[in-house]
C-alpha cells in the first residue's frame, strides 16, 4: 500500500460519495455544492495524471463559472424548496438503480476481462508542471488543433448569442 | 501502484451515477447538473488514457488534454443554452416539474 495508492483511494471515495450526495440530495443547493467538490476532486486527479493545464481549468470554469451559473438559476426559480411530486411512473425509479448497478459490474467485469489496461500510471516528473510543458500544450493547441479551437470559439460566441435572445423580454411589453 | 484500470473505473462509476440521477430526478436543474458529471468523468477518462500513452511511448503527449480543453468549452456553452431555456420555460409555466415539460408548445 503505497502513499499514491492511499491518496488516489481517499480522494475516488471523496468523489464518488459527492457524487452520490447530488444525485440524491432533496435540496437542490446542497446537490450543487456536492457537485463542486466532485469537480475540485476530478481537479485533483487530473494533478495527479500530469495535466496542470486542465486542473486549473477545470476549477476555474467548470467549478467556478459553471456551477456558479447553476447555483444563480436554483436560486432564481426557488428550486431549493421544491417539494417533489411523486413520480407519474413508479417502477422508474428501482429499475434505474438494477440497471445502473448491472451497468457497473458490467464495466468493470469488461475493464479487467477485456480490455487487458495494463499501463502502471506514474506520478508526473517536474517536468509537467512547467512552463515548457505548457508551451509546448500551447504549441500544439495553436498548430495541431487550430481549426476545432476557431470552431469553439464561433460556438461560444453562438451560445452567448443565444442565451442573450432566449432570456431577452419580448416586444409589446409581455412581461 | 496504480494501474489505468483504476482510474477507468473511477470514470465509469461517476458516469453512472450522473446516468442514474438523469433518470431519477424530477428536478431539471439537477438532472443538467447529471449530465456535467457524465462530461467530467469523459474527461477523467481522456486524461488518463492520453497519460497512459504519455508513459508507453515516453514522449509528451498533450492531446488528451486539449480534448478535454474542447468538452470543457463545449459543456459551457451548452450550460449557458440549457440554463436559459429553463428560465424561459419557468416564465410561462410557473414551475419546472419535468414531467409536465410534455409538449413542444410554448
Amino acid at each position: 500500500m503505497t502513499s499514491e495508492l492511499i491518496v488516489f483511494l481517499v480522494l475516488s471515495l471523496v468523489a464518488i460519495s459527492s457524487a452520490l450526495g447530488m444525485a440524491f440530495s432533496r435540496n437542490a443547493i446542497y446537490s450543487a455544492l456536492f457537485l463542486v467538490l466532485n469537480f475540485v476532486t476530478v481537479a485533483v486527479f487530473y494533478l495527479m495524471l500530469g495535466a496542470p493545464f486542465i486542473a486549473m481549468s477545470q476549477i476555474t470554469v467548470y467549478a467556478g463559472a459553471i456551477m456558479v451559473l447553476f447555483l444563480f438559476v436554483i436560486m432564481l426559480l426557488g428550486a431549493e424548496s421544491m417539494i417533489p411530486l411523486p413520480s407519474a411512473m413508479p417502477w422508474q425509479r428501482p429499475l434505474a438503480f438494477i440497471l445502473a448497478v448491472t451497468l457497473v459490474v458490467e464495466s468493470v467485469y469488461l475493464i479487467f476481462a477485456r480490455a487487458k489496461l495494463d499501463t502502471v500510471i506514474t506520478a508526473p516528473g517536474v517536468a509537467a508542471n512547467s512552463m515548457d510543458s505548457l508551451r509546448d500544450m500551447a504549441m500544439t493547441l495553436f498548430n495541431k488543433f487550430l481549426l476545432p479551437f476557431e470552431i469553439t470559439s464561433i460556438l461560444l460566441l453562438v451560445a452567448m448569442v443565444g442565451a442573450i435572445v432566449l432570456a431577452k423580454k419580448e416586444k409589446g411589453g409581455k412581461a | 501502484m496504480i494501474s489505468i484500470n483504476y482510474y477507468i473505473i473511477l470514470s465509469a462509476i461517476l458516469f453512472t451515477i450522473g446516468a442514474m440521477g438523469v433518470l431519477i430526478r424530477r428536478n431539471p436543474l439537477i438532472i443538467f447538473m447529471s449530465i456535467e458529471l457524465m462530461l467530467n468523468a469523459a474527461n477523467l477518462a481522456f486524461v488518463a488514457f492520453g497519460r497512459s500513452w504519455e508513459i508507453t511511448s515516453g514522449k509528451p503527449f498533450y492531446t488528451g488534454q486539449i480534448f478535454v480543453f474542447f468538452v470543457i468549452a463545449v459543456a459551457a456553452a451548452e450550460v449557458a443554452v440549457g440554463l436559459a431555456l429553463i428560465v424561459e420555460i419557468f416564465k410561462t409555466k410557473k414551475n419546472i416539474n419535468i414531467d409536465e415539460m410534455n409538449s413542444l408548445k410554448g
